[in-house]
């Protein structure tokens, strides 16, 4: 956990050093990002790299794998559902553990914009979970995804390479072109991690934000329960 | 309790030939029909690949067949799998339902709340499998520092928390040592006869069955080879049973009537004659031997049912082949 901190306010302040060069060659603004709120996007976004578990275990698709999958399908539950509360546990430890931390130590240490009105605090709260609910979503359907390939490392290892830099992670969305920007907005990507540092900052009209998260979290969830339950019927369990 | 008729379930295997990719479709249950009363213990064998855990998973409504009839107490396995995951008990002996990481108690927990057992009934079955199985001493124990034999009594009384009226086990004694296995057993029994539970059980170890079952299916192929009570199978396709005798002074064997063969062993200090179970008794035997030679000790020895079922796929083999 300690090593997990360190690395995460290491890698904060790499990030934090980079960006601010840039805004500094910039003349100390590139779309509504001056100093503070740079730094403030930073250590959200260090807080909420591990809050939402962007790059997960893909430890169901080993299980599909397996075929141990079996005895999570024969309980009385809803696997999906069942996984979600999983992650909202481990969520709620990791909003101790991951979350408060770097966006402490950023308050503390750094120049921070903190919200103009505080109702904010509650809509970021709400904002971040959403965002852990999609982000579970596309985890589960990439595991799904092993019911047919059987191995899904390639589609892991593509997820990991490309949600970072699409979700808002590498830079604010707000830094992409005009028409990239259009794009990936009608994707759910910027919900995984930009719509939550939206609300914190004051970006754009939060309950839009708010409302494109629901949408994406209510579909890719409705996708992965069909998905799943097509798996059980159409494809085979591994192993004897 | 379970009631199966023509059941069939077809999968398609690739079969890669260069960047050419085939499906071939390959028949693992083949027509199965049997039928399990409430309160019986029926043992359910058969070499790898006859579809054993084939049949399971689809009893479980892991599995959806291809096509025939199931009713698991009187519901659809795989239309209602949930409402029935909660009537039945179900040990993988290759897999694991216990949380790896956590305390054996942690995982019983956790099951009581995926089940909904009430906090009472809980207890009662949880401190029942506790003294009967003797899992006090590593009940706090990580799961993945037990050994195999902790770890399997473990497993059953996951599977018995919610008091299933069907326990199915897929090879419970695979692994374990002979002193784990009979302990294992003699549960097993014991909750069939005691709390009426209806036992199906997978195994390559018939010693389980001798001990466990009264009842026997064996499989192949996808097909019930033979189906009743392993008294009825042995007398069927085993006519023979062997009388030893051990004698006092080297000699040559008795000579009595009813025996088939005779095969003499240490210059004649042993003979082991075979008889048709038909057509003498072992009594009868015994008091003609006794009456000829003087005895040191004699066993009548059954054909072993791993012979039994030996012979049941030798003559499936053959009528295959007549055909």
């Amino acid at each position: 956990m300690l090593a997990g901190m360190t690395a995460n306010v290491v890698f904060g302040l790499l990030r934090a050093a980079v960006l601010v060069a840039a805004l500094r060659a910039a003349n100390g603004e590139i779309a509504d990002y001056g100093i503070a709120a740079t730094n403030t996007y930073v250590w959200i976004g260090q807080g909420l790299l591990g809050f939402i578990l962007l790059w997960g275990t893909n430890e169901l698709a080993e299980r599909v794998r397996s075929g141990d999958v079996v005895v999570d399908l024969y309980r009385p539950w809803h696997l999906q559902s069942a996984l979600l509360a999983q992650d909202l546990g481990r969520g709620g430890y990791a909003f101790l553990t991951r979350l408060a931390p770097p966006m402490a130590f950023g308050m503390l240490l750094f120049p921070f914009q903190f919200p103009a009105d505080a109702v904010q605090w509650p809509l970021f709260l709400v904002s971040a979970v959403i965002a852990l609910v999609i982000s579970f979503a596309c985890r589960f359907l990439i595991d799904v995804s092993a019911f047919w390939l059987v191995d899904n490392r390639g589609l892991y290892g593509f997820w990991n390479v490309t949600s970072g830099l699409l979700c808002g992670l590498t830079v604010p969305v707000a830094f992409f072109p005009g028409w990239a920007r259009e794009v990936l907005w009608m994707t759910p990507f910027p919900a995984l991690m930009q719509s939550p540092i939206d609300v914190f900052l004051g970006h754009g009209d939060p309950l839009r934000t708010l409302l494109h998260q629901v949408f994406w979290a209510v579909a890719l969830l409705a996708a992965g329960h069909l998905a799943l339950q097509r798996a059980v019927r159409k494809v085979v369990v591994q192993g004897g | 309790m379970i009631e199966v008729r023509e059941l069939r379930r077809e999968f398609k295997v690739a079969t890669s030939k260069g960047l050419r990719r085939n499906y071939k479709t390959v028949t693992a249950v083949d027509g199965v029909t049997f039928d399990v009363a409430a309160g019986e213990a029926v043992g359910y064998v058969g070499p790898n690949g006859a579809g054993k855990s084939t049949t399971i998973k689809m009893l479980t409504g892991i599995l959806v067949p291809t096509s025939g009839h199931i009713r698991v107490g009187d519901v659809d396995p795989s239309k209602q799998r949930r409402d029935l995951a909660k009537r039945i008990g179900v040990v993988f002996g290759q897999r694991s339902q216990l949380w790896w990481d956590l305390p054996l108690q942690d995982s019983f927990d956790l099951l009581r709340s995926i089940y909904r057992v009430s906090a009472e009934d809980y207890r009662r079955r949880l401190d029942e499998c506790v003294e009967l199985l003797g899992l006090r001493e590593f009940l706090t124990t990580p799961v993945r520092q037990l050994s195999l034999g902790q770890r399997m009594r473990g497993e059953i009384t996951a599977a018995l928390l919610h008091a299933p009226e069907l326990l199915v086990l897929d090879e419970p004694t695979i692994g374990l040592d002979l002193e784990s296995k009979e302990r294992l057993r003699e549960f097993l029994a014991d909750i069939n006869t005691r709390r009426g539970t209806t036992l199906l059980l997978t195994t390559h170890d018939l010693d389980d069955i001798e001990r466990l079952c009264p009842r026997l299916m064996v499989i192949d192929h996808g097909r019930v080879l033979a189906d009743g009570p392993l008294e009825e199978l042995r007398a069927e396709v085993t006519p023979d049973r062997e009388l030893v005798i051990d004698l006092r002074e080297p000699g040559p064997a008795p000579d009595v009537p009813g025996v088939t063969a005779v095969r003499s062993e240490a210059n004649g200090l042993r003979h082991h004659l075979t008889f048709r179970r038909a057509e003498t008794t072992a009594a009868q035997l015994i008091t003609q031997v006794v009456r000829q030679v003087e005895v040191h000790d004699l066993a009548v020895v059954e054909p072993e049912i791993d012979d039994v079922i030996r012979k049941l796929y030798q003559r499936q083999l053959d009528q295959d082949v007549r055909r």
